[in-house]
C-alpha cells in the first residue's frame, strides 16, 4: 500500500575536496514509500534549488542498479540496510515514519570527496588498466564455439562478472580494501580458458596497482560480500589469492 | 544538397568487402600521426575507441560518467543477434537481414543492414576471445534463445545482464590502450560543441564537469557515440544522464538529423507508480518468450488476476497474431497493450497496464527453470513493485526505450559534415522505425569493433588535413558561445526547477507524440513546446555557479537542447503521412488497425537541415531503394 513518511536526514555536505565537511540537517516530509531513495533525494534538492540553497550532490545514472554509479553510505551501510541493493533500488518502503537518515560518501583513502556524496573512483578504472582484460585485438578471434566452456565455469565467471564496480566493497571494508573488486575481475578471467595464458602476470599487476593506490588488505571482515549490491562472493577474494600466489611462485617474469 | 549513401555497387552480399578493398588504407607508420576524438563509451564508443587504438591511432576518448564503463548500453538486459545458426533453425545472414529490414517496417537501408547481418558472427567471436561469459549450454557450446519478432533462435545472452558484459569486454579493451598510451580517457566531459574548420570536423568543446572548465580537443576527424534522445519524454527507460546534446549541437553546425520522429516505446516496463518518478524500468523483453500477456475480457473488472477465471481472460497477442504470439515485435506489442487500456481493460491501480503471466510456463518447467532464466528481472520486479511474480502475475506497460532516429551518416558513417561520423544509437542508420530486440547491441559493435576502423581510415587518407591547433579562431568562438550559454542558464534565476520543465516537457511528448499520434496533437504540442520553450529562459533556476561541480546547470543545459529538438521530433512526424513502425499517425492506420505506410509517397529517410534560431529547418530526402526484398505490409499473424 502506498503510504507517505516524514524523516529527518543528517547529509555530508563538503564543497570540495579541499574544504571541511560537515553534516547538515534537512527535512523530507510526504515521502510516498513507492519512492526510490534517490527520488526522495531529488525531492529535497527540488526544494533546496527553490529556496536559493545549493543542492546535495549525488552521483546517479541508470537508476537500475547495474551502471554502479550511484552509492553512499546510509545509516552506516553501503547502499543502504537492504541485501542486493544498489541505493537506487533501495525503495522508502523499508523505512518508518519518523525516521532519521544519516547519509555519507563512499570513505576511502583512495576515492578523494569530489562535492558532497561524490566521489572519484577513478582508482578502479587504474586497477582495470594494469591488467584487468585479455590481450585480444579486434579481429582474427576464433570461431565462439572452438572454445568449449562447461556451463558450470561459465556460470561461476558470470557470478563474478556481474561486478558493476560501484565501489560499496571498499566502503563497507574496515581496510578499505578493493580485493572484492579485483578479486572478481581476476576470477572472472582466470576460470575462463581465454583468460588463462595472462592469468599469472595479471595478478601480480593488478595487486601491485591495488597496493599502489593505497587501498587496504583483505582480513576476512566479510563486509564486503555483505554489502555487495551484486552479492559477489568472497570465494573470489581466495581465487585471487591463489592465482598471486601461484604467479608469485611460479610466474617466469616478475 | 544531394544526400549521397556512398553504397557501394555490386551484389549486396559483395558489397562490403568490395568496399573495404576500395577504401584507401593508412600506412601503418603513418597512423600514430592521427588523432582520433571519441565522444561516448558505450558499445560504439568503447569498441570504437579501443580498436582504433590498436590499429595505431591516436585516440582521445570523452564520456560525461565517472568511468567509461557506465555508459548506458550496460543496462541492455535481454542480448545480441547474430547469424550463427548454432541451433540449426535454417538461420542465415539472409534471415537475419530480412528480419531486421521487414522489422524496421522497411524504412532502413539494405547494404546497411546486410552488412550489419554479414558482421554479426564476428562480434559474437570477438567478445567470446575477450572472456565475455556468454550463458552456455551443458556441452559448453553458446546457448541461444529468441525473442521478439524472430521465429528462428539467434540471440546470445549472458543471463539478463548481457549489455552490462559485452560492454565491460569493451571497456577492458579500451582500458587496455589507455594502459598503453594510445588512447587518452577524459571521464566527466561534456561536448558542448563541434568546431569545424575549413568544412571539416576539426575539434570539439567540452566541459569538464568536476572545475567547469571550458576545454577544447583538436583531432583529425570527430567520431560521435553519444546514444539516443528518448530522454526527451523525461520518463523513460534510459539513464538520467542520456541526452541529445553533443548529436543536437552537431546538428546546429551543420549535420543532418535523420528521422527523428521515429521512437521505440518498449512493450515490457514497469508502470507508472507516481508523479515524483525519475525513470522507467524495462523487464527485459526475453520474458515474453514464456510470459503470456492477458487483460480481462471484460472492462472495467477489478478483480485480482487470480480471481478471473481462464476463460473471462483475453490473450489478445496469442489470439490476434497467432503465429508470432506473444514475440510479435515491440511496436506491435506496445500498441496492443495501448489499445486494450484505451479500451478499459487495463489492470491495476491506474489501469494503465496489462498482465504477464508466468503461471502456465512454471507449471510446464518448474520454478526452478525459470527462476534460472529469469531470476534477476524477478527479483528487480519485486524490489521495485513489492508484487512477487512467481505468485502473481508481473504488470507491465509500453515507456519509451530507444530512439531510430538520429544524425544522418552515409555508408562508412560519416555524417553530412566532413570527417563527423556517428554510431550507435545516435545515428539512424539500422533499424528503419522499429529496432527489433537484441538488435542494438548488434548494431553498437558492429559500428564500432568493424565498421569505423576501417572506414574512418579511408577518410584519413583520402583527405588531405591541414594542421590545426586550439587557438585557431574557430576554437575561441565556439568556447565563447559555450561559455555564453553556461552563463545565460546561470543568470536566469527564475522559479522553476530544471526537472520541472522537463517533466513538462516529456508529458506534452508522451501525450502527443507518443505510441500514437495525430495531426492535431501534433499541431498543439509543438505550439505547446514554442511557450514551454519561452517560459524555460525566462523561469529556469539554475542554482550555484559554472566554475564548479553543478548538476543542475549540466540539467539545464540537455534539456535546453531537448526543448528544441522535441519541436523537431513533432515536425517530422507532422510530414510523414503515413503510420510505419514506431510512428504510428492514426489516420494512417489499416482495417485492424495495424500501421499503414505509403512505400510510394514515403519510402525515403527525412533528414532535417538546420537553418538557424528563426528559420524553420529543411527536410532532405535520401529516397530508400529496395532490390532484395519485396515491400509488403508487414504481418505476424
Amino acid at each position: 500500500m502506498t503510504k507517505t513518511i516524514n524523516l529527518t536526514l543528517k547529509v555530508w555536505r563538503q564543497k570540495g575536496p579541499e574544504h571541511k565537511g560537515h553534516l547538515e540537517t534537512y527535512r523530507a516530509d510526504h515521502i510516498s514509500t513507492d519512492m526510490s531513495f534517490l527520488e526522495m533525494i531529488d525531492i529535497v534538492n527540488d526544494n533546496l534549488t527553490l529556496d536559493g540553497d545549493d543542492p546535495i550532490a549525488f552521483d546517479h545514472d541508470c537508476r537500475e542498479g547495474i551502471c554502479g554509479m550511484c552509492g553512499t553510505v546510509v545509516n552506516g551501510r553501503a547502499h543502504g540496510p537492504e541485501k542486493e541493493t544498489t541505493l537506487c533500488q533501495l525503495h522508502m518502503r523499508h523505512f518508518s515514519d519518523g525516521d532519521t537518515i544519516v547519509i555519507e560518501p563512499w570513505r576511502s583513502r583512495a576515492f578523494k570527496i569530489i562535492k558532497d556524496l561524490v566521489v572519484d573512483r577513478s582508482a578502479l578504472d587504474k586497477i582495470i588498466a594494469a591488467g584487468g582484460y585479455i590481450s585480444v585485438n579486434t579481429g582474427g578471434a576464433p570461431d565462439g564455439n572452438s572454445i568449449l566452456i562447461p556451463q558450470d565455469i561459465a556460470e561461476l565467471a558470470m557470478d563474478a562478472a556481474a561486478c558493476i564496480g560501484c565501489g560499496a566493497c571498499v566502503a563497507s571494508c574496515p581496510n578499505a580494501s578493493a580485493m572484492l573488486f579485483i578479486g572478481a575481475k581476476i576470477s572472472q578471467l582466470a576460470l575462463l580458458p581465454q583468460g588463462k595464458p595472462e592469468a599469472a602476470g595479471r595478478a601480480l599487476s593488478m595487486v601491485r596497482e591495488m597496493d599502489r593506490l593505497g587501498f587496504g588488505n583483505c582480513t576476512n571482515e566479510k563486509e564486503c560480500e555483505a554489502e555487495c549490491p551484486k552479492e559477489i562472493s568472497i570465494t573470489n577474494i581466495a581465487r585471487m589469492n591463489r592465482e598471486y600466489f601461484k604467479a608469485g611462485y611460479f610466474f617466469s617474469k616478475k | 544538397m544531394h544526400l549521397d549513401s556512398k553504397i557501394p555497387g555490386g551484389p549486396l552480399p559483395d558489397k562490403w568487402d568490395r568496399h573495404r578493398f576500395e577504401l584507401k588504407l593508412v600506412n601503418p607508420a603513418n597512423k600514430k600521426k592521427f588523432e582520433i576524438i571519441v565522444v561516448g563509451t558505450g558499445l560504439a564508443g568503447g569498441s570504437a575507441s579501443a580498436s582504433l587504438a590498436e590499429l595505431g591511432y591516436n585516440v582521445k576518448t570523452f564520456c560525461i560518467q565517472d568511468s567509461p564503463r557506465r555508459a548506458h548500453s550496460i543496462a541492455a538486459q535481454g542480448g545480441i543477434n547474430a547469424a550463427k545458426n548454432y541451433t540449426n533453425e535454417g538461420d542465415s545472414i539472409q534471415r537475419l537481414f530480412y528480419d531486421t529490414i521487414k522489422g524496421g517496417d522497411f524504412r532502413a537501408r539494405e547494404a546497411n543492414v546486410y552488412r550489419l547481418a554479414q558482421i554479426s558472427n564476428h562480434i559474437i567471436d570477438q567478445c567470446v576471445a575477450q572472456g565475455v561469459p556468454f550463458a552456455r549450454d551443458y556441452g559448453g557450446l553458446l546457448a541461444n534463445r529468441s525473442f521478439g519478432g524472430a521465429q528462428v533462435s539467434r540471440t546470445f545472452y549472458a543471463r539478463g545482464q548481457t549489455g552490462q558484459q559485452l560492454l565491460l569486454g569493451a571497456y577492458s579493451a579500451l582500458m587496455r590502450q589507455v594502459a598503453a598510451g594510445m588512447v587518452k580517457m577524459f571521464p566527466r566531459r561534456e561536448m558542448l560543441d563541434l568546431v569545424i574548420i575549413n568544412g571539416k570536423a576539426r575539434g570539439i568543446v567540452v566541459r569538464n564537469l568536476i572545475t567547469g572548465e571550458i576545454e577544447t580537443h583538436k583531432g583529425d576527424a570527430v567520431v560521435l557515440s553519444t546514444g539516443g534522445y528518448g530522454n526527451v519524454f523525461f520518463l523513460s527507460t534510459n539513464a538520467m544522464g542520456t541526452n541529445v546534446s553533443a548529436a543536437f549541437r552537431a546538428y546546429k553546425k551543420g549535420a543532418l538529423f535523420a528521422n527523428p520522429c521515429y521512437t521505440q516505446i518498449h512493450p515490457t516496463c514497469i508502470p507508472v507508480h507516481g508523479k515524483h518518478q525519475s525513470k522507467l524500468t524495462l523487464m527485459s523483453e526475453s520474458l515474453r518468450n514464456d510470459g503470456r500477456v492477458w487483460v480481462p475480457k471484460n472492462p472495467g473488472d477489478k478483480r485480482l488476476p487470480h480471481q478471473i477465471p481462464e476463460s473471462e481472460r483475453d490473450y489478445y497477442l496469442e489470439n490476434k497474431y497467432p503465429s508470432f504470439g506473444n514475440l510479435v515485435p515491440r511496436d506491435v506489442a506496445s500498441r496492443n497493450a495501448k489499445e486494450q487500456c484505451d479500451n478499459g481493460k487495463g489492470v491495476g491501480k491506474t489501469g494503465l497496464a496489462v498482465y504477464l503471466d508466468f503461471e502456465d510456463a512454471i507449471k510446464r518447467d518448474g520454478k526452478d527453470l525459470i527462476a534460472k532464466k529469469y531470476g534477476n528481472l524477478f527479483h528487480m520486479y519485486d524490489k521495485i513493485t513489492a508484487d512477487n511474480p512467481y505468485e502473481t502475475p508481473m504488470m507491465i506497460y509500453p515507456a519509451v526505450h530507444y530512439t531510430m532516429g538520429g544524425l544522418w551518416v552515409d555508408y562508412n558513417l560519416m555524417s553530412t559534415i566532413d570527417g563527423l561520423f556517428v554510431m550507435g544509437e545516435a545515428n539512424f542508420s539500422d533499424h528503419g522505425a522499429n529496432r527489433l530486440g537484441a538488435s542494438a547491441l548488434m548494431q553498437g559493435l558492429a559500428d564500432g569493433y568493424f565498421v569505423i576502423p576501417y572506414t574512418i581510415g579511408g577518410y584519413l587518407a583520402g583527405t588531405t588535413l591541414e594542421g590545426v591547433n586550439e587557438s585557431h579562431s574557430a576554437f575561441t568562438e565556439s568556447t565563447q558561445h559555450v561559455r555564453e550559454g553556461i552563463e545565460k542558464l546561470i543568470s536566469i534565476n527564475g522559479k522553476r526547477t530544471v526537472d520541472d520543465f522537463h517533466k513538462q516537457l516529456g508529458l506534452i511528448m508522451w501525450d502527443h507524440c507518443g505510441m500514437a499520434r495525430n495531426d492535431q496533437g501534433l499541431e498543439k504540442a509543438r505550439r505547446l513546446i514554442q511557450e514551454l520553450r519561452e517560459e524555460f529562459w525566462e523561469n529556469v533556476r539554475v542554482p550555484g555557479s559554472n566554475v564548479e561541480f553543478n548538476q543542475s546547470l549540466e540539467r539545464a543545459g540537455r534539456v535546453a537542447d531537448f526543448l528544441e529538438f522535441s519541436e523537431l521530433m513533432v515536425m517530422d512526424a507532422l510530414v510523414r503521412r503515413e503510420s510505419c513502425g514506431g510512428h504510428f499517425n492514426e489516420a494512417f492506420q489499416t482495417s485492424e488497425n495495424e500501421a499503414k505506410r505509403d512505400d510510394e509517397n514515403f519510402s525515403h529517410v527525412s533528414a532535417w537541415d538546420y537553418k538557424g534560431k528563426d528559420a524553420d529547418p529543411v527536410m532532405r530526402k535520401e529516397q530508400l531503394v529496395f532490390e532484395h526484398v519485396e515491400l509488403s505490409q508487414r504481418s505476424y499473424k
